[in-house]
C-alpha cells in the first residue's frame, strides 16, 4: 500500500477539521474539530518518520499529544465557565469581552 | 568737583516699610478694620511726613557734598557679576520728592476720610492709598533703576487699582484697563532701558552708570535716553501716550489729586531728571525730550480749552503742566532744578484744585459738567477761595507759586539760544496764554456767572476735614513759589546732584523780558475768556464749533488714532493668527487624528469578537505564508 495515503487522509482530516471550526457555532463541537486537526498533523508527523525512517517525527507526536491534553484541560474549563454565565455553549454569544 | 560723601542710614526703610505693612494690614483684616482703618492709614501718611521732615532738618544741617544717605537693605540678586542690592538712596532730589508725596499724601489721606465717609469700602481705599504711598517712595528713594522699576510698577498698580475703585461700572474698569495698558508700553521702554544700561555698564546703580556715562558710546546713550523717554511719556502722560490721563479721572477725585495731578505722572519728570547723567551725554535723545515737553505742553492745553468735564480740563491741564516740566528737564543742568521747581510747586495747586472739584462734586451730586455748576462762589466760599488761589498760581500771576516756577521754565527755553530757543520759547509762551484761557473758563464756568444748575442740587460747603487740606494746599499754592525761588534755594539745593560741573549759560532774554512777555500772555489768556465766558453759558454744548474744538473734545484725536492705527490692526492680526493657529496648526493636527481614527475604525471590524473569523483569519494567514513560501523556494 502506498504510503503516501496516509498523507491524503491526514490532509482530508485536517482540511474537515478547519471547515468544522469555521462553520460551527457550538463550542465543543470546535474543540472537537480542533482535536481532529491536531490528529490529523499527528498523523502526518508519523507518515513523516516512517517515510524518513528516523524517531524524530513519532517524538514530536507525543509533544502534540500532550499539548493537546493542556488545551483541553484549558479549553474545557473555559467552556464550562461560559456555559454556566450564558447558559449556551454558542461562540457567537461570546463575542464580546465584556458581559 | 568736590569728592561726595554719601552717609549710610538704617531708618530709610521705614518709608517704604510702614505704609506698606499698614496697607497689607488692612488688605488682610478686611471687614474687621472697616471701623478704624483709615486712621491708621493716615497716621502712617502722617508719621513718614514727619520722619521726611527729620531727615530734611538733618539734611540740611550737614554740608553740600555730603548730604545723601544711603542704606542697603539686602542683597536681592547676586549672579556672578550682576550684583543687584535692595537699596535706598535719600539726597537732595528724593527729599524734595519725599516731602511732596507724604505731605500732599497726608493732606490727600484727611480729605478723603470725609470725602470717602459714605463708601461701604473705604478701608479698602485707604489700603490701597497707603500701598501707593509705599510704591512711591520706593521709585523716588530706590538708589538703581532696578529698585525705582519696582517702585514705577507699584505705583502703576496702585493707580490702576484706584481708577477703578468704582469697578462695578464697566466704564471705569474699562478706564483703569486703559491706564494700565499705557503704562505698561512706557514700562517696557524703562525695561528695556536697564537692560541697555546693563549690557553696557554691567551695573544698574545711579552712581554706578554716573561714573561711566561720560566714557560711553553715544549711540548707547541716545538709546537708554529714548527708552527712559518712552517710559516717562508712558508715566506721565506725555504725547504719544497721553491718552489715559483723561479717563483715568474716574478714580475718586482724590485719587486724581495724589496720583494724577500731584505725585505719580510726575514720576516720569523725576526719572528724566535723576537720569541727568544720561540726558547730558545724550543731546539727541534730550531733544526728543524738549521735543515730546512742547507737544503734550500744547496737546493738552488745547484739550483744556474744550473740556466740559472739571475733571477732565483739570486732567489736560495736568498734561500740560507735565509738558512743562518735561521741557525744562530736557533743556539739560539749566532746567532741571525749574522742572523739580515746578513740579512741586504743581503738586501744590493741582492737588490743591483737584481737592476743589473734589468738595464742589460733593456739593452738586457729583455733578462734573461745568455747565450745570455757575454761580458757586456764594454757596461754596471756602472752595471758591482756595481754587481761586490754587486758579491764580496755576495761570503765573505773581506773587503765586507758578508765576516763579513757569516764568524760569519759560526763561530757560528761550535761553536755549538760536532757532531752537526761539521757537521752544514761543511755544511755551503760547502754552502761557491757551493755560490762561482755560483755567479762567473753568473757573468762571464753576464760581461765577448765573447758576445753571437742576433744582435737585443743594450746593453746599464741605466739612472741615475737606477743606482743611484745600486751605492747607491753597497755602502752598501761594508760598511755595518764593520759598523755592528766591535766592535761588532750590538751585543750590539740587546742584550737587543735577549739575555737578556747575554750567554756565548764556541769557539770550533778559530775565525782566521773559517776564513782561509771560504776564502779557497771561493777561491775554485771562481777556479773552473773560470776553468768552462772562455772558451766559449755554448748558449743553453748542455744536457748531471748530473743527479744532471737535478735535479737543475727543481729546484731539489721540484715541481715534490709537485705535486705527494701532488696535485695529492688531486686533486683525489677531484674527489672522487666531485663524492661522486653528486652520493651519490645529488642521494639521486634526488631519493625523483622523486619519488614525479611520484607519482604525477601519482595522475594528476585524476585531468582530466571532472566534470563527479570527480562525478563518489564521487559515488564510497560514495559506499566504504556505503560499509565500512556496513561491519563494520554487
Amino acid at each position: 500500500m502506498d504510503i503516501s495515503y496516509y498523507l491524503y487522509l491526514s490532509a482530508i482530516l485536517f482540511t474537515i477539521g478547519a471547515v468544522g471550526v469555521v462553520i460551527r457555532r457550538n463550542a465543543i463541537v470546535m474543540f472537537m474539530c480542533i482535536e481532529l486537526m491536531l490528529n490529523a498533523a499527528n498523523l502526518s508527523f508519523v507518515t513523516f518518520a516512517r517515510i524518513n525512517g528516523n524517531l524524530e517525527g513519532q517524538m514530536v507526536a507525543f509533544f502534540t499529544m500532550v499539548v493537546a491534553a493542556c488545551e483541553v484541560v484549558v479549553g474545557l474549563a473555559i467552556i464550562v465557565m461560559i456555559y454556566r454565565s450564558r447558559r449556551s455553549a454558542s461562540v457567537d454569544d461570546a463575542s464580546l469581552l465584556r458581559r | 568737583m568736590e569728592s561726595a560723601m554719601t552717609l549710610t542710614s538704617n531708618t530709610l526703610v521705614y518709608f517704604v516699610a510702614l505704609p506698606l505693612l499698614s496697607s497689607a494690614l488692612l488688605l488682610l483684616l478686611g471687614r474687621r478694620a472697616d471701623r478704624w482703618g483709615h486712621v491708621l492709614a493716615t497716621t502712617v501718611a502722617g508719621a513718614t511726613f514727619v520722619f521726611g521732615l527729620i531727615e530734611l532738618f538733618a539734611m540740611v544741617g550737614r554740608d553740600e557734598y555730603s548730604r545723601a544717605v544711603h542704606q542697603k537693605v539686602f542683597t536681592w540678586i547676586s549672579v556672578g557679576s550682576f550684583q543687584v542690592d535692595a537699596a535706598l538712596l535719600l539726597d537732595q532730589l528724593s527729599i524734595c520728592f519725599v516731602l511732596l508725596i507724604t505731605g500732599v499724601g497726608t493732606l490727600i489721606h484727611i480729605y478723603s476720610i470725609a470725602y470717602m465717609a459714605d463708601d461701604p469700602d473705604r478701608r479698602r481705599f485707604f489700603a490701597y492709598l497707603n500701598l501707593f504711598i509705599a510704591a512711591m517712595l520706593l521709585l523716588v528713594l530706590g538708589d538703581s533703576f532696578l529698585n525705582l522699576y519696582v517702585g514705577w510698577e507699584g505705583v502703576g498698580l496702585a493707580s490702576y487699582l484706584l481708577i477703578g475703585f468704582w469697578n462695578k461700572k464697566a466704564e471705569y474698569a474699562t478706564a483703569a484697563k486703559k491706564a494700565f495698558v499705557a503704562n505698561r508700553v512706557g514700562d517696557l521702554g524703562l525695561s528695556i532701558a536697564i537692560m541697555i544700561a546693563f549690557a553696557v555698564f554691567g551695573t544698574v546703580t545711579f552712581k554706578g552708570i554716573e561714573e561711566q556715562a561720560e566714557s560711553a558710546s553715544q549711540a548707547a546713550m541716545v538709546a537708554i535716553g529714548l527708552m527712559l523717554l518712552l517710559a516717562a511719556a508712558g508715566k506721565s502722560a506725555q504725547f504719544p501716550l497721553q491718552s489715559w490721563l483723561g479717563d483715568a479721572m474716574a478714580g475718586p477725585t482724590p485719587v486724581s489729586a495724589l496720583i494724577h495731578a500731584a505725585t505719580m505722572v510726575t514720576a516720569g519728570v523725576y526719572l528724566i531728571v535723576r537720569s541727568n547723567f544720561i540726558f547730558d551725554n545724550a543731546p539727541t535723545a534730550q531733544f526728543v525730550v524738549v521735543l515730546v515737553g512742547a507737544i503734550t505742553l500744547i496737546f493738552g492745553a488745547l484739550i483744556g480749552m474744550a473740556k466740559d468735564d472739571i475733571k477732565k480740563a483739570l486732567a489736560a491741564s495736568t498734561m500740560s503742566q507735565i509738558g512743562y516740566m518735561v521741557l525744562a528737564a530736557g533743556l539739560g543742568p539749566i532746567g532741571y532744578a525749574f522742572a523739580i521747581m515746578h513740579l512741586l510747586t504743581h503738586g501744590f495747586f493741582k492737588a490743591g484744585m483737584f481737592l476743589g472739584a473734589g468738595s464742589v462734586m460733593h456739593g452738586m451730586n457729583d455733578e462734573v459738567n461745568m455747565r450745570r455748576y455757575g454761580g458757586l462762589a456764594r454757596y461754596m466760599p471756602i472752595t471758591m477761595v482756595t481754587f481761586g488761589l490754587g486758579y491764580l498760581a496755576i495761570i503765573g500771576v505773581p506773587p503765586f507759586a507758578g508765576f516763579y516756577s513757569k516764568d524760569k521754565i519759560i526763561e530757560a527755553a528761550f535761553n536755549l539760544g538760536g532757532t531752537k530757543g526761539i521757537i521752544f520759547g514761543s511755544l511755551t509762551l503760547l502754552g502761557a496764554v491757551i493755560t490762561a484761557f482755560y483755567m479762567t473758563r473753568v473757573f468762571m464756568m464753576t464760581f461765577l456767572g448765573k447758576k445753571r444748575w437742576s433744582d435737585g442740587a443743594h450746593p453746599h460747603e464741605s466739612p472741615f476735614l475737606m477743606w482743611a487740606p484745600m486751605v492747607l494746599l491753597a497755602v502752598g499754592s501761594v508760598a511755595s513759589g518764593f520759598l523755592l525761588y528766591s535766592g535761588k534755594r532750590l538751585e543750590y539745593w539740587l546742584k550737587p546732584v543735577v549739575d555737578k560741573h556747575g554750567h554756565s549759560h548764556e541769557e539770550f532774554l533778559s530775565h525782566t523780558t521773559v517776564t513782561t512777555l509771560a504776564l502779557s500772555a497771561v493777561a491775554i489768556g485771562v481777556a479773552i475768556a473773560i470776553m468768552k465766558y462772562r455772558g451766559d453759558v449755554p448748558t449743553t454744548a453748542p455744536e457748531n464749533v471748530s473743527p479744532l474744538t471737535k478735535a479737543a473734545r475727543r481729546d484731539l484725536l489721540q484715541d481715534d488714532f490709537n485705535e486705527a492705527v494701532l488696535m485695529r490692526p492688531g486686533q486683525a492680526l489677531t484674527k489672522v493668527l487666531v485663524a492661522t493657529d486653528e486652520k493651519v496648526i490645529d488642521g494639521a493636527v486634526r488631519v493625523v487624528a483622523g486619519a488614525a481614527v479611520g484607519s482604525a475604525r477601519g482595522l475594528r471590524t476585524i476585531q468582530s469578537g466571532y472566534v470563527r473569523n479570527y480562525a478563518l483569519l489564521i487559515l488564510l494567514g497560514v495559506a499566504v505564508l504556505i503560499a509565500a513560501v512556496w513561491v519563494i523556494t520554487a
